[in-house]
């Protein structure tokens, strides 16, 4: 055996003078390389199959799920803040309600309260109006009464003074009730 | 100066004979190994922290497992993800070693169709095996498209028969022909700035054109290298997508 090949190199060796040999054809060569192919090819699938790709496709779908539980987690934080915003929106619409109709009552209340206040005073006023319209038709009345009789003596004096008679009460009377009325 | 030089097989050590072929360790068998190593930092090392807001390495070891995973459930379904770590591995496999590929000095693994083959037949066994084991002889719905008349049958299930027989071989030459030629093309045009330099003061001053596109080819082939790392990787999704799902 180890003499046919050494046929062969001696062969290579001769052909080295006229035609170079073409390295990828000469058959000599191919069990090693067939050999080594097949050593380090089934090396480098075993290695592959066995430990690289499980442990970047593990870290890639590592990856990927931190990814989508992020995700996950913020869009449920985004759901807790839209939650809470809308329940905040409706305790501050009840409370501006409730705002609302607290100011109305106290408004109804407080003009309840002015009206019947104003309603006192003017029944006070007009009652007073009264006393003191009564009080002053009866210090006319009075003065009134006055001036006529002043008005009965000076005339009665003045016919005395100017005629020298006593003149009649009854008629000065009723002669200063005209002249008043008229 | 030979462009062919650099996909030379060393043996860096012999472990034996087997069955009349020598075993050895070669340049080719420590780049594969190197290309492992850096896998496995980058989705083991990259992703020890095990961080929420990933660091660089991890963002780029998540960003691979992605770019695998919506690719296989975009062509296979969701049923295609017990392939995951299958695909995953050849893309890394082929993405990596062709990578290191471009840096210049190095080796690339896909440039030797033998790689490229044993891939593609470990995707094509995989198909029918799969094929057969979940769907039995319904499997055979791969060759006979439906609502074609019965007249032109035949002839369509001869063309699906050769086609998906033929699958392995493209799967394999696109991978290993676009490699190997664009090594080849960045090697020549490399080496036309060695020889243009030796040449004076003249030839280093022409030796600009070269140096320049030997830097602008560096580039495609980087695309080249991912591109092509992809190119298998989504046909191989393809095809187990044929192996799941057989029915067109």
């Amino acid at each position: 055996m180890a003499e046919q090949h050494g046929g062969g190199t001696s062969a290579h060796t001769s052909a080295d003078g006229g035609k170079p040999p073409f390295p990828p054809f000469e058959s000599h060569t191919f069990a090693s390389q067939l050999v080594w192919l097949v050593i380090s090819f089934v090396i480098l699938y075993l290695i592959v199959a066995r430990m690289a790709l499980p442990r970047v496709g593990g870290i890639i779908a590592a990856r990927q799920k931190a990814i989508a539980d992020d995700l996950a987690a913020a869009q449920k934080l985004r759901d807790q803040s839209d939650a809470e915003m809308k329940a905040y929106e409706t305790e501050l619409a009840e409370a501006r309600a409730k705002a609302q109709a607290i100011s109305a009552e106290t408004r109804e209340k407080l003009n309840a309260q002015a009206e019947s206040e104003r309603r006192t005073l003017e029944d006070r006023l007009a009652t007073k109006l009264a006393e003191a319209e009564k009080a002053i038709a009866a210090t006319r009345d009075t003065a009134m009464g006055n001036v006529r009789g002043i008005a009965t003596d000076s005339a009665a004096a003045i016919v005395q003074q100017l005629t020298g008679v006593q003149p009649d009460a009854g008629a000065v009377q009723s002669a200063v009730d005209r002249s008043l009325r008229g | 100066m030979d462009p062919i030089h650099q996909f030379e097989i060393k043996n860096l050590f012999t472990i034996g004979t087997f069955g009349g072929h020598e075993i050895a360790f070669t340049n080719s068998a420590a780049y594969m190994f190197v290309a492992v190593i850096l896998t496995a930092a980058l989705m083991l090392g990259g992703t020890a922290a095990r961080r929420l807001v990933p660091s660089r390495v991890q963002s780029l070891a998540e960003l691979s497992y992605e770019f695998i995973a919506d690719m296989l459930r975009s062509t296979a379904g969701e049923h295609g993800m017990k392939f995951f770590p299958l695909v995953f591995t050849i893309f890394m496999f082929v993405f990596v070693t062709n990578m290191l590929g471009v840096i210049p000095y190095t080796f690339t693994v896909a440039s030797h169709i033998i790689i490229t083959v044993a891939l593609a037949l470990l995707v094509f066994l995989t198909v029918i095996v799969y094929g057969f084991y979940k769907n039995g002889l319904k499997f055979f719905k791969l060759f006979v498209p439906s609502g074609i008349p019965m007249a032109i049958l035949p002839l369509v299930v001869g063309i699906e028969i050769i086609s998906f027989l033929s699958r392995p071989v493209s799967h394999s030459v696109r991978l290993f022909a676009n490699m190997l030629a664009g090594h080849i093309t960045l090697k020549v045009f490399a080496s036309f700035v060695t020889m243009l330099g030796a040449l004076g003061i003249a030839g280093v001053v022409g030796a600009a054109l070269p140096l320049a596109l030997t830097v602008a080819i560096t580039a495609l082939e980087m695309l080249v290298a991912a591109l092509q790392a992809y190119v298998f990787a989504i046909l191989t999704c393809i095809y187990l997508n044929d192996a799941i799902h057989p029915g067109h």
